[in-house]
């Protein structure tokens, strides 16, 4: 009970934190935030159920009027800006993240992880924010879709990432890996 | 944690935060109704004169919230606009500015323990079903410690990759990182079991007896 709390509420606070530090920036020096790894991660690290608590634990502190989202944003404005799919479809998309790597044991962890990353962090969650900007700029799906674009490589490189940290994971605490436990 | 209630004390810090959340459901709900681009301009105008009433620094701090979304909306008018539609470009971008400028308002003016306040009303029916609060209490609390903690590591750790690799830091952090938030939080558990366990860790606000174990 107690470890089950502290790791939902210490991953909550990872992923803030990812996004706090303007420092680490991805792959190939793209200014991407590493929050939304922050999300995967806390699917493929701590399962469905947990990983889905983790990222809405977030979302409900970032509405309470903390600066916790990447560049300090956060407060009920976010709910009415043209991010809220996004943002309100983290917990959804740890969920999905989560039940892929802890179901699809057959498969290596990088892989389930990844998979699982990018079924969750980005089919889900674009799906999610597709609507979300559909809804406020009053424009249709497809429009939005394809305004989403060029944010999909990042998000790809950080699928891939989270499979690989959480395969490093694995071996340095195999214990705390809840998903595969 | 630094939260993004204003230090400029305003009348509206003593309102009660609930009455602020329910006002602010309401109006935005009215913007959809507003039934032409003079009725949104003049929302917009109105909004942004409630934050010139405090003094002048709480103004500034506003508008620099609203930059961000400032460009977005101008983003999505040029969107509309560029398809043909200028009027409803402008309707969506004067909406989208006022929602985004009335919610911070709220959030600027009320501090984050009556925020708080207003989760545990809104929990308290759950309670009274035989809900156990106290790991959504706790986990609240978790968090609002560690995150500034794991920020600092993260630039601790930024600046020990700096002192040694000519290569940027980037990705590799987040392993070492996660590592570190996984052992606390493995800590953490053990000295709350060691304090009497969760039951025992927060105290009730209500003062009923603890169903937690």
């Amino acid at each position: 009970m107690e470890r089950n709390i502290t790791m939902v509420a210490l991953f909550a606070a990872l992923i803030a934190a990812l996004g706090l530090v303007p420092s680490l920036t991805l792959a190939f020096g793209i200014p991407i935030s590493a929050q939304s790894l922050g999300v995967m991660l806390a699917g493929t690290v701590l399962g469905a159920k947990r990983g889905f608590l983790a990222a809405l634990l977030l979302v409900v502190l970032v509405l309470l009027g903390l600066p916790l989202l990447a560049g300090g944003r956060g407060g009920l404005g976010v709910l009415a800006g043209p991010t809220v799919g996004f943002f309100l479809g983290w917990p959804l998309a740890a969920l999905v993240t989560g039940f892929v790597t802890q179901s699809w044991r057959g498969a290596p962890v990088a892989i389930a992880a990844s998979v699982g990353a990018i079924l969750g962090g980005i089919v889900v969650l674009y799906g999610c924010g597709i609507l979300g900007l559909s809804l406020i700029a009053d424009k249709g799906l497809w429009a939005s879709a394809v305004l989403m674009t060029p944010f999909l490589p990042g998000d790809a490189i950080k699928a891939v990432l989270a499979g690989l940290i959480t395969q490093g994971l694995m071996r340095a605490r195999p214990h705390a890996v809840l998903s595969r436990n | 944690m630094i939260s993004l209630t204003s230090p400029v004390e305003t009348r509206a810090h003593r309102w009660r935060a609930g009455a602020k959340l329910g006002a602010l459901c309401v109006a935005t709900l009215a913007l959809f109704f507003a039934p032409d681009t003079a009725w949104l301009g003049a929302a917009l105008a109105l909004t942004l004169g409630v934050y010139a009433l405090p003094p002048w620094a709480f103004l500034r701090a506003g508008l620099s919230r609203l930059r961000p979304v400032m460009w977005v909306a101008v983003l999505i008018a040029l969107w509309h606009g560029l398809a043909g539609d200028w009027h409803e470009g402008a309707n969506i971008a004067l909406r989208i500015l006022t929602a985004v400028a009335m919610a911070n308002l709220v959030t600027m003016t009320t501090r984050l323990s009556d925020m708080l306040d207003v989760i545990a009303w809104l929990l308290r029916p759950a309670a009274r079903l035989g809900m156990n609060t106290r790991p959504a209490e706790l986990g609240v609390a978790l968090m609002i410690r560690f995150t500034p903690n794991f920020a600092e590591r993260a630039r601790q750790l930024h600046h020990a990759w700096r002192a040694r690799s000519i290569r940027r830091a980037n990705w590799r952090l987040v392993m070492p990182l996660t590592i570190l938030a996984l052992d606390d939080a493995e800590h953490v558990a053990e000295a709350l079991k060691a304090r009497g366990g969760v039951a025992a860790s927060v105290p009730n606000p209500d003062g009923g007896t603890s169903n937690g174990t």
